[in-house]
């Protein structure tokens, strides 16, 4: 039977791993190698990397950093952040990396989905969604959840799905940071509507807002970033229990 | 000289990774698409990702369409290698290299295409599968399988069970990706290094 899958995400800016509340400041979290090797060895069933340099050097030091990951875990995983080109997601996939994720790209050019699929593959092309509800509508933002569009969310997930994607990693904006669980009226409803796996992101504090994420939420994939970084969520004792709770899950 | 491992690398495929899981075994491997190496090696991979009928036309334009099924040594077909290595794909309406005798079908929509995450692998047949338990979780990605037939080792269940693995005499073939499944999946290929 197919697994419920938790994600470990790993911001990282310069080579280091970070974490934003609220994706506004900045905490060091350490090295994001060594944090992948701790996160697959405890149970990790994938990793998202995503990049938050602004530095020019900055794709030269994502392929360097993949390549490093792509040596030293066994278990798959995703790179996110500032790519938006054919060029940049081949010499990601030749690092080793396993799937990218495009944001901000694909909202500006939507045909880049079409052309990555094309490409690539739909299975390693992930499409990043940030939404947050502006009176009552839930809105796609870009760059990091600040800049607002005018795109509905369920719209546009339809549109990626036509265009290829092979899986959608939706973050509700107005969850991510809070803990206080994920935003699982919007993912049941994205979950029913596309036929896609669904990455729920953003909300995470409990044990037991994952299982409501994957009961209620119908997510194919819960990812969090700081309760796995600062240990106050172990990941051995989320997953079992997950299965004690009849969610299934690798063990 | 002979070449223990090699990787074909005809530009549709994960290659990193693999060799990286077989080093982490301590192995040494060659990645290439020259037919002269790939013939004379000991064991061979056939890797694979994206399009059938693109990495079809990338195998005929290295020449190797013909060379991989007449392989003498041990082949291991990954995910879109083992989809090549059967009689034929729905994807992209694809003839395939025939040494897998049966016909690769698209999941249909009553499940989530593609499969994506951690799967358990049954009834597991083959010395691929040695100090494996029943049930092991693997990690695979895909929108295609092949239905169960003569030459299953291995089967998972998606929407149905299919074929998770194949063997033909000295060809093996796996839907799942053994170097992004842990330490089961470096077993697997600790496996096809011993075979």
């Amino acid at each position: 039977m197919l697994t419920k899958r938790i994600i470990p995400c790993l911001d990282v800016k310069n080579g280091r791993t970070v974490k934003g509340v609220n994706f506004v400041n900045l905490r060091d979290a350490g090295d994001p190698v060594e944090l992948a090797k701790r996160y697959s060895e405890e149970g990790a069933d994938e990793l998202v990397f995503l990049d938050i340099s602004a530095t020019e050097e900055r794709r030269k030091t994502l392929a360097d950093l993949v390549l490093k990951v792509a040596e030293a875990i066994d278990i798959p995983f995703t790179v996110g952040g500032g790519i938006s080109s054919v060029d940049d997601v081949s010499i990601l996939l030749q690092n080793g990396a396993d799937k990218v994720a495009i944001n901000s790209a694909a909202v500006k050019d939507p045909n880049l989905i079409t052309e990555l699929s094309t490409a690539f593959g739909s299975q390693c092309i992930v499409i990043a969604i940030d939404s947050k509800q502006i009176e009552g509508d839930w809105k796609v933002h870009l760059v990091g959840g600040k800049v607002p569009t005018e795109l509905d969310l369920f719209h546009w997930a339809k549109e990626v799905e036509r265009r290829g994607a092979g899986e959608i990693l939706f973050t509700s904006m107005d969850h991510d940071g809070t803990k206080n669980g994920f935003a699982n009226k919007a993912l049941s409803i994205l979950s029913e509507l596309v036929n896609i796996p669904i990455i729920a992101s953003g909300g995470a504090g409990t044990i037991s807002h994952f299982t409501n994420t994957f009961k209620e939420g119908k997510a194919d994939a819960a990812l969090a970033a700081s309760v796995f970084h600062f240990l106050e969520i172990k990941i051995s004792t989320l997953k079992q229990t997950l299965s004690e709770q009849g969610i299934p899950v690798r063990i | 000289m002979k070449e223990e491992i090699v990787i074909i690398d005809y530009g549709a495929g994960n290659v990193k990774s693999l060799e990286f899981a077989f080093n982490r075994l301590g192995k040494e491997v060659v990645v290439t698409n020259n037919p002269a190496i790939i013939k004379n090696a000991e064991k061979v991979i056939f890797p694979g990702v994206g399009h059938a009928g693109s990495a079809m036309q990338k195998l005929k334009e290295a020449s190797l369409q013909t060379l991989i099924p007449n392989l003498k040594q041990p082949v291991l077909g990954i995910c879109l290698g083992m989809q090549l290595l059967c009689s034929k794909t729905a994807e992209d309406d694809v003839k395939g290299l025939g040494v897998f005798d049966v016909e690769v079908k698209r999941f249909t929509p009553e499940v989530k295409v593609p499969q994506m995450g951690w799967n358990t692998v049954s009834n597991l047949k083959s010395p691929l599968f040695k100090k494996i338990e029943e049930n092991s979780y693997m990690y695979l990605v895909h929108s295609y399988y092949a239905p169960i037939c003569k030459q299953t080792i291995a089967s998972s269940e998606y929407g149905g069970v299919y074929s998770t693995a194949l063997q033909n005499e000295n060809f093996y073939g796996v839907q799942f990706h053994p170097e992004k499944s842990g330490k089961v999946g470096a077993q697997l290929v600790q496996n096809f290094i011993d075979l």
